[in-house]
């Protein structure tokens, strides 16, 4: 069975839709890059994964659950943890408070204070820098150390699917590495289920794994990411060849 | 040196009230874009929760009889439910609504709850002696200061630390922070909307009912208007506080009742009646020198 399962979603800003019938699925463990140009839909299909902008039509299934038009926190508590674009830190919150906000979706559950400490210890096993500055306030770091606050954050919820969108964004290169460098190990590690999104091929092809491509708001291309990346079609579909 | 002494504590016992409205309107205004200004109002209300309804003269007293130990946590919880109660059958519908929209709404819930006072007790003030013991003046150094101001003053500071704990301490209070910086991430951590929004009414109603409490016994009247002068300027302070920012809005109020009893003081007799014109002079000077508030809410804050 699958995790994730969209079926013809679609996603309406007003008169605009920016997601037309997209239907795909996602294995457990599996990393899925979402990459295609600006506008292509990208973080609204993400938006309307986690619930912050419901579907103006079409099913989303998580395990089995129907999350069509659920809120956001239901869709967390349920195991999809977001990391959206352009990071959303607690500014005024410590690392350590930042770390703890999404914990509290088990708080009913028997010794979960216990649980979330051992996870705090295991995400600061994972990006040292964070418990260093555990007690800095979260707006103070820098955009790296951002990067990697949410992908911490997010790791916190114990979460069965985590979407991040543009994790690259305005990081240097190197950092950008850095980051990526963690959420493979961390992916296999945890035997997580990646989503992320990417403007560019690059990060997928570096990687490895499943690629999608979306342009206009559809799924043009999927499949492996090393095999799409070198192909023709691929190429084609980023310029949009046919259209000058 | 004694009427030195007097100014301070006349100062810090207004600027206690407007810290506390003040407050109120910060916190729902920082989990949901909304400047509640049905708020005077909920104090008003308070009030008059002691009273029977009637349209004479002479109170009817009710719930105003209870000793100060239930009478308290009674006026609190009035307070608190009818926040709450406006959240659920009002401002819920208007969760997706611009906050032009959201302010408007309550203006209008505000005149309901006005008009619904008005029906019931009319608009004549009445008089009630709610707490008649406050009104005792103490002798300090040479000073003689209401009991009453020296109450308002402790209560404040009391309530002031309890929410610092509460926000910095609790789980719910690190919910609410978090929420009032980025609501949308806050749900997408798992933090339920619905119970933050209502936290943040029900501390906000009673706040309202603690300031009720404490105009209730110092001018010894039950008005229906008697919210609407301390709102208008614990909205004030909340803007010169920066929108949003609980820090913010403490501090505006505390500076906008010192500013408004040292002009009391210092104004030649003949102008102390457009005190309010001078304060209000002061505040625009403040918004043209920082028009983003005093300490700017940290959720517009950005690095990067």
């Amino acid at each position: 069975m699958s995790l994730l399962a969209l079926s013809n979603v679609s996603v309406r800003y007003g008169r605009l839709t920016a997601v037309r019938n997209v239907s795909f699925s996602m294995a457990e463990g599996e990393i899925l890059f979402i990459t295609g140009p600006n506008g292509a839909g990208k973080s609204s299909l993400l938006r309307a994964i986690a619930g912050v902008t419901p579907p103006a039509g079409g099913r989303i299934d998580f395990e089995g659950h129907d999350i069509t038009g659920r809120s956001p926190e239901d869709i967390a508590r349920l195991g999809v943890s977001m990391v959206p674009e352009g990071r959303d830190v607690f500014g005024g919150l410590t690392i350590e408070e930042n770390l703890m906000v999404g914990t509290g979706m088990h708080a009913r559950e028997r010794g979960w204070k216990a649980r979330a400490a051992t996870e705090l210890e295991a995400v600061y096993a994972t990006f040292p820098i964070l418990k260093d500055r555990r007690h800095t306030q979260a707006g103070l770091l820098s955009g790296g150390q951002q990067q990697m606050l949410v992908i911490g954050r997010a790791l916190m919820t114990h979460p069965r699917l985590v979407a991040i969108d543009e994790p690259s964004l305005g990081l240097a290169p190197n950092i950008t590495d850095q980051v990526y460098e963690r959420l493979i190990a961390l992916q296999a590690e945890r035997k997580l289920t990646l989503l992320i999104v990417e403007q560019s091929s690059t990060r997928a092809m570096m990687a490895g794994g499943r690629m999608m491509l979306m342009r206009g708001g559809e799924i043009l291309l999927d499949g492996d990411a090393r095999a799409l990346g070198q192909s023709e079609a691929m190429q084609a579909a980023y310029f949009g060849y046919g259209e000058h | 040196m004694g009427s030195l002494l007097q100014v301070i504590f006349d100062a810090a016992a207004l600027g206690s009230l407007y810290a506390l409205a003040a407050l109120g309107i910060a916190l729902i205004f920082g989990v949901m874009r909304l400047v509640n200004f049905a708020h005077g109002d909920v104090i008003a209300f308070s009030v008059f929760a002691l009273l029977w309804p009637s349209v004479d003269a002479v109170a009817v007293v009710f719930a105003g009889n209870l000793p100060w130990f239930l009478l308290i946590p009674f006026v609190l919880a009035i307070g608190a439910g009818l926040s709450v109660l406006s959240e659920i059958v009002v401002f819920r519908r208007f969760r997706r609504a611009n906050p032009a929209t959201m302010m408007i709404a309550s203006f209008a819930l505000g005149f309901v709850i006005r008009y619904f006072l008005l029906m019931l007790f009319s608009s004549r003030p009445k008089s009630i002696s709610l707490l008649p013991a406050l009104s005792q003046p103490v002798e300090i150094m040479g000073a003689r200061i209401p009991l009453l101001q020296l109450i308002t003053i402790t209560v404040t500071i009391a309530v002031l630390l309890g929410l610092i704990a509460f926000l910095r301490r609790t789980r719910f209070g690190l919910e609410m922070r978090a929420a009032a910086e980025n609501f949308t991430m806050a749900r997408m951590l798992g933090v339920r909307a619905n119970r933050v929004i209502m936290g943040a009414f029900a501390l906000s109603g009673a706040l309202a009912a603690a300031i009720a409490l404490i105009l209730g016994s110092q001018t010894g009247t039950a008005n229906i208007m008697m919210g609407a002068n301390v709102m208008l300027m614990a909205f004030i302070a909340t803007v010169i506080g920066g929108m949003g920012s609980l820090a913010g809005a403490v501090l505006a109020g505390f500076l906008l009742g010192a500013v408004a009893t040292v002009m009391q003081v210092i104004l030649p007799p003949d102008a102390r009646a457009f005190r309010d014109a001078f304060v209000y002079g002061a505040v625009i000077l403040v918004l043209i020198f920082r028009p983003q508030g005093l300490l700017s809410a940290r959720g517009t804050k950005e690095r990067v």
